[in-house]
């Protein structure tokens, strides 16, 4: 695990949130440090997605509080990235995967001002770390899902974030692209970047995080993935749904 | 050669001609986000409440505009609050408010002597009838409209195509959406003139409709809108002239022209090109299929 600071990447106290009829988040605590992967779980409905779009700032906390780096996340421009679900894109909006992915550098380009020659480099750079070099041009449709995928994840490096926040990125995506997922994932952390993933794919999150959230509304379990991700917990999360793989450790 | 230069020879149809130019750019531009963003029914409900300012300022004798921009500004900001607490279906609420504002306009309008008359010149516009002061309103507004737009093209984008983002990137994305339901409610204002409450909705819509067929670039696009929507207002109001119809529903038509010929003609979105690629057992351009994937590294 990466170097830990004494203020958390992420802090979370005693969080509700609700967004329209859907779920409301109880009573979320959580304290994160810089530079780890963490893996959100839990059944649909479970509220992971609503905590990461309070997390984003796009749904108001009805109590509680949420502070990146120190700082609560309304007061100031936050680094936050955000990798939406596939069903959140609209997938006929007329842009280029380079037009994408240099979204991520609006904020530090500011306002009034357009993206410049760095901009479009790094742009280049990010496309071509995640395997879409030359493919820039291309309108975003015509990408495979786990392309689109990629096209928003280069977006996210070149916006230098300080959490990365991701929505169930692995929904119908062959083993070669989750590969070149947790790769950029690994190098995310490695930069000192917290990455946030909402995830089905339980097997995964054994091998692929270094904490885990389990959530079902409320906090079922915080902590280390080593000693937070046990049966006893996935079962507490999961109820009866999910076959627990007892001898996981 | 007669067909283009006899009607210049009217006053009333070079203003006409420039005033329909004006609109035609302010709305093709504020369009093309009213059609990326869904904002059509939000729209057509800002044509409908700002009827009744409309309509105070005709019976008080002053410009439409005043009373227009006070009601367009306020239906703007309520809508835009609206649609941030989601406790009210969103939908329902404006269709009521929207009805309610117009009904009242129609009433207030109704206790004045010539009701008919000037009811049919405030619902379908009156181009004919602008005079200098009102183009030069026109373009002072519009070019205030388009600043404005153009200086927040990347912004409006950004959360016209993902507003999760932009929002995390530390955007103040409501204020903005207010900001661009205020310049669409300005749109329609100075639009109102040209082609009335009933049918701005298409001046605003079809043209960038016609245009996103056209390509995959954001910017081709709003410039492509822009181009139809000068054109639509340009070809109809000749076509007004000279088949003796109304300009505002004319100029509507010749829009809704330009997006046929564009949804059967278009190169890669049209309906003709879809159907060519099915009969030459091509794949339609924009359907990747998932074991065609091409590895790359």
């Amino acid at each position: 695990m990466t170097s830990i600071e004494t203020t958390p990447a992420l802090e979370i106290r005693n969080l509700s949130a609700s967004y329209g009829a859907n779920t409301a988040l109880i009573g979320i605590e959580a304290s994160i440090p810089r530079g780890v992967v963490v893996g959100l779980v839990g059944p649909n409905g479970s509220g992971k997605s609503t905590l990461l779009k309070t997390i984003a700032g796009v749904i108001r906390p009805d109590r509680g509080s949420i502070r990146v780096a120190g700082q609560p996340i309304r007061t100031r421009a936050t680094r936050v990235a955000f990798v939406p679900q596939r069903e959140e894109v609209n997938w006929d909006f007329p842009v280029t995967a380079r037009d994408v992915v240099l979204m991520g550098r609006y904020r530090a380009v500011g306002w009034l001002r357009w993206p410049g020659r760095e901009d479009r480099r790094r742009a280049e750079e990010a496309l071509a770390r995640l395997g879409l070099e030359g493919m820039g041009n291309r309108h975003i449709s015509q990408f495979s899902g786990g392309q689109q995928q990629r096209v928003f994840l280069a977006r996210a490096m070149v916006q230098e974030p300080e959490i990365v926040l991701l929505d169930e990125p692995f929904t119908g995506i062959d083993i070669h692209n989750r590969e070149v997922f947790h790769e950029a994932i690994q190098e995310f952390a490695r930069a000192g970047i917290t990455v946030l993933i909402a995830t089905h794919d339980l097997a995964e999150v054994q091998s692929t995080t270094d904490y885990v959230m389990c959530l079902n509304r409320r906090m079922v379990a915080f902590g280390p993935t080593a000693t937070t991700y046990t049966p006893e917990n996935l079962r507490a999360t999961f109820g009866g749904q999910v076959a627990v793989f007892e001898n996981a450790s | 050669m007669n067909w283009i230069v006899e009607p210049l020879q009217y006053p009333f149809m070079q203003r006409a001609l420039i005033e329909v130019a004006i609109i035609g750019a302010l709305c093709g531009l504020i369009g093309s986000f009213v059609v990326l963003r869904g904002l059509a029914f939000i729209g057509d409900a800002l044509a409908h409440a700002v009827f009744p300012g409309v309509v105070l300022s005709y019976v008080a004798g002053r410009s439409i505009l005043i009373g227009a921009f006070i009601f367009g500004s306020l239906t703007a900001i309520g809508i835009g609050f609206l649609s941030r607490s989601r406790r009210v279906s969103e939908d329902s609420a404006i269709g009521v408010i929207f009805a309610a504002f117009f009904a009242l306009g129609v009433v207030i309008l109704s206790r004045q002597g010539g009701f008919r008359q000037d009811l049919g010149s405030l619902l379908f516009g009156n181009i004919l009838g602008v005079s200098t002061a009102d183009v030069w309103a026109t373009l002072i507004v519009s070019l205030i409209v388009a600043l404005i737009t153009l200086a927040l093209l990347k912004e409006f984008t950004l959360i016209a195509f993902d507003a999760t983002m932009a929002r995390a990137a530390g955007y103040p994305v409501f204020a903005l959406d207010i900001l661009l339901l205020l310049l669409v409610s300005a749109t329609i204002v100075v639009s109102l003139q040209t082609v009335g409450n009933i049918l701005i909705l298409a001046l605003v819509v079809t043209p960038p409709a016609a245009a996103r067929l056209l390509t995959d670039r954001l910017s081709v696009m709003i410039v492509t809108s822009v181009g139809i929507a000068i054109g639509s207002g340009i070809v109809g109001l000749y076509i007004s002239f000279h088949a003796a119809t109304a300009a505002g529903a004319t100029i509507v038509l010749t829009a809704t022209t330009a997006f046929l010929i564009c949804l059967v003609f278009a190169p890669n979105h049209g309906l003709l090109a879809g159907y060519l690629a099915r009969r030459s057992g091509r794949h339609h351009a924009h359907h990747f299929h998932a074991n065609e994937e091409v590895r790359v590294d």
